[in-house]
């Protein structure tokens, strides 16, 4: 149905009205009557020994209810915060995985990790107690350097070598051959650096428990709701299922660092119970700096074999990935999965062969940011390629397009276990490149020298692999859940319609692209589709938000779902209409008789199911309510060009973006308006990496960059306008024909970035964040 | 300490502590709860609030300092049936995705473009560095203010 709220408009987000007069309803805008506050007791130490800790003077503190250690815990039956994804080493042996208690017992392994929760009548009174709390602390030293982890201290008693796994992907023999064929070899030492997500909305929860019913209910930000029940129940043991109810509310970005199950939610709940009390904890941002989970943070050597046309005949990656002191939620599937298998990139290299060691250093966990592992892999495949390029003297965008898959190469199977169903890199290529004005950047460049500027052009040809995931495939590959998801459209009465999604919107936008969708199939007003999301009370079994799935995954559950109220409809309009069930049509809201004049529309069908007078009872059920679960057949490939322009002064280093091209395939666009807004949001991460951010530990263990005032976060007149556009081949294994582009700016802009810096400065490489300093002694050696 | 403060035009008298801030007065007392926290060190911008005009990062304002002052919050500005010309613009232009930093970012807009005559594109990225937003990368939200400025100018 081509209407103006249908898919493919740029209809206005449902959601606005709420977030632009205030009404919003966030975790921390949620009260209960009677509650109590939580205030974590966090290590100011990187590695320690918690030998004693006196809880007197806390206890006694007027306005303290409780102070809760990690033992109280442990005696309660409360179990470690588990880690759902095993991966194999080379020797098919599973991870080493160390204790994850939530609250720490006897020693602390990262600055910020909580040791004991004081819970007061009053926020004031639970810092208070905090203040008083008098813990016994041997300092030990703390192992923080990534690069020389495996050979310092041993932080977890069962983890020699402070290595989680020794994981490998591809064939070694066959990338040796294509190495000692190869007519050059380029050589790239690179440095991903770390992160820290900062959604601006900080983490909260609020924990109540119904002494009566048993029930306990946790209001929490998080992007997958059902997620954290199932680990509170199953690994937790807060309670079962059942009674357990999980509520993510309005949630204020998540980036993926909202993915994860933490100490806090999972002691404020329990907590709750034991005191028969709401408890709420909402963490200040020098909490979230030190206690969310972190991003990135890889060491890679990485090579790549070319013939001397300048094929890629080989491509070897041997990366350490930092998981901080223990393996967060999912931490163990980034620099493996959803890393290793990305190194094909959009080109036909034949041979890859990747290794990755996980190391545990004394720092906070590190898990899934936005793009997990893809930006990773984009980051070291896009710089060794334009690497190559400049050594071989072969112009960047040709040496690519000489190498990229073609159209009709698809489906095509890497050497690295992906199947690209679909996709055309040339096309995007050739779209960035014009708008990019290639042609015009040996004149502007001349025109910056002129002005003692450097000017550098910088590409980035992204793949990324997202809608997480084939079940199957995912679990043989050491997931701990399945990857579908649930949707369930309840026709009502009169034939508006209540749609439930598993996918958690947190600024994705669910409630207007859901809403066009099902609009557009069922013919129902925009404005009479109302999208419920977030609640375990509300949905069945769900997974959530990452991965750029919602629309890929839960948009085909909601699908799934409409075809078979469809399919129901049907049923219903040819009893009523004393027609053939076979000769009954559907379309824009109404149901025909083929070769008659007779139809019904939807209403007068959802009417009649529920009000069930002329109605074929004895076959079909009453009511007009359907659910399905999706699985999909294949991840979705998403890919793009992205090319960065830069100018620099070498006199500051300051580096200034004159333009920046993203030009994404993302399939089909239900609402292009909401497309570009999330590239958007991407790109700025991508090139926040890139410029800006870092986070930073000192040779203790501190956190240096703990604060907004240190950890520089891309501000408005950091950035600049982007030119955003899109090529289309729709994804081939689900209905809408949808991609995913939720990750896409982040994946493939910071490689962009950086080999516009090196461009410009004519060097091969220059560290993350390239800040002023960095890019003016790289000036100056250049 | 006993103040007394007009909010969105009401007037309201509160017993407060003096330590009290007028973020967490706003929130917790008044249940105003568009004006949010997003950090602790007066850099991120969510809790803006006009005070007699002019606009405030609430966290770091005593609750005391607002006493006898006009203070004006996002639920004060408009309403959906009645939008300030800035909500329309960020709603227009889709400047907002979590709507976290929302409130402040208009409240701050608002002041932005109130004080200026005619901001281009770069006085809007200038004007708008004491607010942090993580989902747009500001791209829209520099459109919207602008566009803004166009319906508040011509009122």
């Amino acid at each position: 149905m081509a209407n103006e709220t249908g898919i493919g408009a740029a209809v206005k987000r449902k959601e606005d009205a709420r977030f632009i007069t205030g009404a919003g309803r966030y975790t921390d805008d949620i009260g209960a009557h009677g509650q109590t506050y939580a205030v974590f007791a966090r290590s100011p130490y990187a590695r320690a020994r918690l030998n004693g800790l006196d809880l007197a003077a806390a206890q006694a503190t007027e306005g303290v209810v409780a102070v809760f250690t990690g033992a109280d815990l442990q005696a309660d039956g409360i179990g470690d915060l588990p880690c759902g994804w095993t991966v194999h080493s080379k020797d098919g042996e599973p991870m080493v995985v160390p204790a994850h208690p939530p609250i720490a017992v006897d020693k602390v392994n990262y600055v910020g990790e909580p040791y004991a929760v004081v819970i007061g009548e009053s926020l004031e009174a639970a810092k208070n107690g905090a203040e008083a709390l008098e813990a016994d602390f041997e300092e030990l030293p703390a192992v923080v350097d990534l690069a020389s982890a495996a050979s310092a201290d041993q932080i977890h008693e069962n983890v020699p070598n402070n290595q989680t796994y020794d994981w490998e992907l591809g064939d070694k023999a066959a990338t040796d051959a294509a190495f000692a064929e190869a007519h050059h070899i380029s050589t790239l030492e690179i440095v991903n650096n770390r992160l820290i997500p900062n959604a601006i909305e900080p983490r909260a929860a609020l924990g109540e428990y119904d002494a009566a019913s048993g029930l306990y209910t946790l209001h929490t930000t998080s992007q997958n709701p059902h997620l954290e029940r199932l680990v509170l129940a199953a690994f937790v043991q807060i309670a079962p299922e059942a009674r357990l109810r999980v509520i993510s509310p309005d949630v204020g970005g998540g980036f993926g660092s909202k993915i994860f199950v933490y100490a806090e939610e999972t002691a404020v709940i329990w907590a709750a119970g034991k005191l028969r009390r709401p408890v709420k904890w909402r963490a200040e941002r020098s909490e979230s700096f030190l206690a969310d989970a972190h991003g990135r943070d890889h060491v890679t050597k990485a090579q790549l074999a070319l013939a001397e046309d300048g094929t890629f005949l080989g491509l070897r990656v041997k990366t350490l990935a930092n998981m901080g002191a223990y393996l967060s939620t999912f931490a163990s599937s980034v620099p493996t999965y959803l890393y290793g298998t990305l190194m094909a990139g959009q080109y036909k290299t034949p041979a890859i062969y990747v290794e990755v060691q996980s190391l545990f250093t004394n720092t906070a966990p590190v898990d899934a940011y936005r793009g997990a592992g893809r930006p990773e892999a984009t980051y070291v495949v896009e710089r060794i390629v334009e690497t190559a390029a400049r050594e071989m003297g072969i112009d960047p965008a040709e040496l690519r397009r000489r190498n990229f898959i073609a159209p009709s190469d698809f489906p095509y199977e890497t050497p690295v276990a992906l199947t690209y169903d679909t996709g055309d890199y040339e096309a995007s290529l050739a779209k960035a490149l014009e708008h990019a004005d290639y042609a015009g950047f040996g004149a502007r460049k001349a025109a910056s020298e002129a002005a003692g500027k450097k000017r550098g052009i910088g590409f980035s040809c992204y793949i990324e692999a997202c809608g997480l995931a084939p079940s199957q495939v995912a679990i043989s590959l050491g997931a701990g859940v399945g990857l579908f998801e649930v949707g369930e459209v309840r026709v009502d009465v009169t034939g508006s319609v209540t749609v439930v999604t598993g996918s958690h919107s947190h600024g994705q936008s669910h409630e207007t692209t859901f809403a066009q969708i099902i609009s557009d199939r069922l013919g129902v007003p925009f404005e009479n589709v109302t999208v419920l999301h977030g609640d375990t009370g509300r949905s069945d079994y769900a997974l959530g938000t990452y991965g750029s799935r919602s629309l890929a995954v839960g948009g085909s559950a909601l699908i799934k779902a409409t075809d078979k109220i469809i399919a129901k409809g049907k049923k219903i309009a040819a009893h009523m209409l004393e027609a053939e069930e076979e000769k009954v049509d559907f379309a824009d809201g109404t149901f025909t008789v083929a070769d008659s004049n007779q139809s019904l529309t939807f209403p007068e069908v959802a009417f009649a199911a529920y009000v069930p007078a002329n109605y074929p009872l004895e076959e079909l059920e009453p009511g007009l309510s359907e659910k399905a679960f999706y699985d999909p057949p294949n991840f979705t490939y998403p890919a793009g060009a992205h090319i960065c322009e830069v100018e620099i002064d070498p006199a500051t280093g300051v580096v200034d973006i004159t333009s920046f091209v993203a030009v994404d395939d993302f399939g089909h666009v239900v609402n292009p308006m909401i497309v570009e807004g999330q590239v958007h949001g991407g790109l700025a991460q991508g090139i926040g990496q890139a410029l800006l951010e870092h986070g930073v530990y000192d040779e203790t263990g501190q956190l240096v960059s703990g604060s907004y005032m240190d950890y520089t976060m891309p501000r408005a007149d950091d950035l600049p306008s982007f030119t955003v556009d899109t090529t289309v081949t729709p994804c081939t294994h689900n209905p809408l024909g949808v991609k995913g582009c939720g990750e896409a700016g982040a994946i493939g802009s910071t490689a962009a970035v950086m080999n516009a810096v090196t461009n410009a400065l004519g060097v091969a490489s220059v560290p993350m964040p390239a800040t002023p300093e960095t890019v003016w002694r790289a000036a100056q050696s250049a | 300490m006993e103040i007394s403060i007009t909010v969105n035009g009401r007037s309201e008298a509160l017993d407060v502590p003096d330590n009290a801030l007028l973020a967490d007065v706003l929130r917790e007392r008044l249940g105003l709860t568009g004006t949010h926290v997003g950090c602790d060190t007066s850099q991120c911008g969510a809790c803006v609030v006009h005070m007699d005009g002019a606009a405030v990062k609430s966290c770091t304002v005593l609750a005391g300092q607002a006493n006898g002052a006009e203070v004006t919050t996002i639920e004060g500005i408009g309403n959906p049936d009645n939008l300030h010309p800035m909500q329309a613009a960020f709603r227009e232009n889709h400047a907002l995705q979590c709507g976290f930093c929302t409130p402040g970012m208009i409240m701050s807009a608002i002041d932005l473009v109130q004080k200026s005559d005619g901001l281009d594109e770069q006085g809007v990225r200038d004007g708008l560095e004491g607010n942090l937003c993580r989902c747009t990368g500001y791209h829209n939200i520099v459109k919207a203010v602008l566009a803004a400025q166009d319906d508040m100018k011509s009122a």
